[in-house]
């Protein structure tokens, strides 16, 4: 009975195809539209996370200045206080005070601007990047400011192509500089940034021979557990006031950020906006489901007579209405598995475009089929109950 | 038989369990059929009752053989044996070369010859038929007469047909008269 009822809508459906068309087409924007949101909003959120943690795990950045409320004068960091947070907060990765610049690296007759990051060999650890090939820093040429060089990968690539460059020799400015290992690729940033394209020098080699001064503009930390990053966070907070001299109440010169703090940030955002995108898309479903209905109503009053023979041929009210419904069932479900299909296609190509990894998540997928079924009962209900419940001599006398 | 409006078609609904009287009782196979559900009736015509109407009433975009396995799909027939039986019913109402024209590629007559088919389809205790010859002509009437009196002659399957015109009436063994909704004379009853 149900597969005949199935065959039957399908017919229906066919024999009018523009019609059923039309009005599946408020489900199919609804579904796609709810599909696309939540596959990019994925998408997004995680590229983000990826991003933040190639950054490096339990990482907190220590800048000066402030990015928020009135501007501060920014007193850079020393290595002392590098040292002294080394010397003076427990639970610590690493601790990599840096200074960067933008300079460019010249080989022979090439040459690319880029960052030239002034650090220690602790960046490594704190950012979790290893050196790919070669090595990197000695004691000794850190101690002493040797003027030797890690290239980014996108560095390495503009100045050597294919060959090797391990040992020669290249121009940062006016330095010249040994090269003695390559990064591994990172790739770009959440923000297009590419993460490759740096020069990594001995901190004491940037300070003395590029910029002539002993500052330090940002410090990475990273925290051996990931349950002591607000401890480490609030202690190192404390040390720098200290070391600062900022009296109590005064404002922080400073800023200590915590990409965990950051992720979860991004991730509420991302979280909230693709909730509230979705919410908007979802209305389109309830249009749609009011389309479906409309419809119905008419498809109800135009077979008056085909519903009066058949109650004379001895369909039972359930019979009826299992029919109807089940036409509207039919209609808004294929309108979701349209809409799927729709969205699905659509955000593969919108993450193509804006470089977010794709992924389906087939829980999604079967909900929105599931659910604009439902529109279709919740829909089709009324008028099927109508026609169900029609007067087979009226019916049959209906014009 | 009788003149419109003497209440001849609202006297076949009830006997067909289309409707139920408001006064009075009819019984049906030992049922009072005014005490039953809308289901109930259904069910009833469903297993008994076999109609044609004076409008054909197929089932328009829909071919003669599949108007016939409409009451087998409700009575739950499968496919394979639905659509041998439809064959063989058409077959006998002498369409059995139209089984894929839809109704409107139908002649008036070969539509109601479909009805008919429909009716009998199922093998019905009772045909009821409201006017069956009201919209053919003359020639056609008498055919599809003539079709219902073989069908009672050789199948021995009992006709209840409402008609105004004499002489369709006179195909009929017992005439029942309605005049203003009152039964004006039934030739049955003074036989018996």
């Amino acid at each position: 009975m149900i597969l005949n009822a199935f065959l039957l809508a399908l017919k229906e459906i066919r024999n009018n195809l523009l019609r059923a068309g039309l009005t599946t087409l408020g489900i199919v924007i609804g579904v796609a539209a709810v599909i696309a949101m939540v596959t990019l909003g994925s998408g997004a959120t995680k590229r983000v996370t990826a991003d933040i943690a190639s950054m490096g795990r339990n990482l907190l950045i220590v800048i000066p200045g402030q990015r928020r409320g009135p501007p501060v004068a920014a007193t850079p960091f020393q290595i002392s206080d590098a040292d002294a947070i080394t010397r003076d907060v427990q639970g610590l990765g690493a601790v990599a005070p840096q200074q960067a610049r933008q300079g460019v690296a010249v080989s022979l007759n090439r040459n690319r601007t880029t960052q030239i990051v002034g650090t220690t060999n602790a960046y490594f650890k704190a950012r979790e990047w290893p050196v790919a090939v070669g090595r990197d820093f000695s004691p000794a040429e850190e101690r002493a400011g040797k003027a030797v060089c890690v290239l980014g990968e996108t560095v390495r690539r503009e100045l050597f192509g294919g060959e090797s460059a391990i040992g020669a020799r290249i121009r940062i400015d006016r330095v010249a500089c040994d090269v003695v290992g390559i990064l591994e690729a990172k790739g770009q940033s959440t923000f297009g940034q590419d993460q490759d394209d740096l020069v990594v020098m001995p901190l004491k080699a940037v300070q003395r021979r590029l910029a002539g001064n002993t500052d330090v503009n940002l410090i990475w930390i990273s925290v051996a557990s990931a349950n002591d990053v607000s401890r480490v966070r609030a202690d190192v907070h404390a040390l720098m006031r200290e070391r600062r001299h900022l009296e109590a109440g005064a404002a922080d010169d400073f800023e200590v950020n915590d990409m965990q703090e950051i992720t979860r940030m991004v991730e509420s955002t991302t979280a909230i906006l693709t909730a509230f995108l979705s919410a908007v898309a979802a209305v389109s479903l309830l249009v749609g489901g009011i389309g479906i209905m409309n419809i119905m109503l008419v498809s109800v009053t135009e077979r008056t007579r085909e519903i009066g023979i058949r109650l004379a041929i001895g369909a039972r009210e359930r019979d009826v209405l299992l029919q109807f419904l089940i036409e509207a069932v039919v209609m808004s479900a294929m309108g979701g598995v349209i809409g799927v299909l729709i969205g699905l296609s659509g955000s593969a190509v919108a993450s193509q475009a804006l470089k977010l990894p794709f992924t389906v998540d087939p829980g999604i997928v079967v909900i929105a089929v599931l659910f604009s079924a439902a529109v279709g009962v919740a829909f089709g209900y009324f008028p099927a109950r109508r026609a169900a419940r029609l007067d087979p001599i009226e019916a049959l006398r209906h014009e | 038989m009788g003149p419109s409006g003497s209440g001849k078609s609202t006297a076949m609904n009830i006997l067909g369990c289309l409707d139920v009287p408001t006064s009075g009782r009819y019984y049906f196979r030992g049922t009072d059929v005014g005490t039953l559900t809308r289901d109930q009736l259904a069910l009833l015509r469903r297993y008994y009752i076999g109609f044609v109407f004076q409008g054909f009433n197929l089932l328009k975009r829909t071919t003669a053989l599949e108007n016939l396995e409409l009451p087998l799909i409700y009575r739950g027939m499968a496919r394979e044996e639905r659509r041998a039986l439809a064959r063989e019913v058409l077959a006998q109402v002498g369409l059995a070369d139209r089984e894929d024209h839809t109704a409107s590629e139908l002649s008036g007559g070969q539509q109601q010859r479909v009805a008919i088919a429909r009716a009998l389809v199922t093998n019905p205790s009772v045909m009821f038929a409201d006017e069956p010859t009201g919209n053919l002509d003359s020639a056609r009437s008498h055919e599809i007469m003539k079709l219902l009196k073989s069908l009672n002659e050789e199948k021995g399957l009992t006709i209840v047909l409402v008609t105004h015109e004499e002489d369709i009436a006179k195909y009929a063994n017992r005439k029942v008269r309605f005049v203003d909704g009152h039964v004006a004379s039934d030739n049955a009853a003074v036989a018996a």
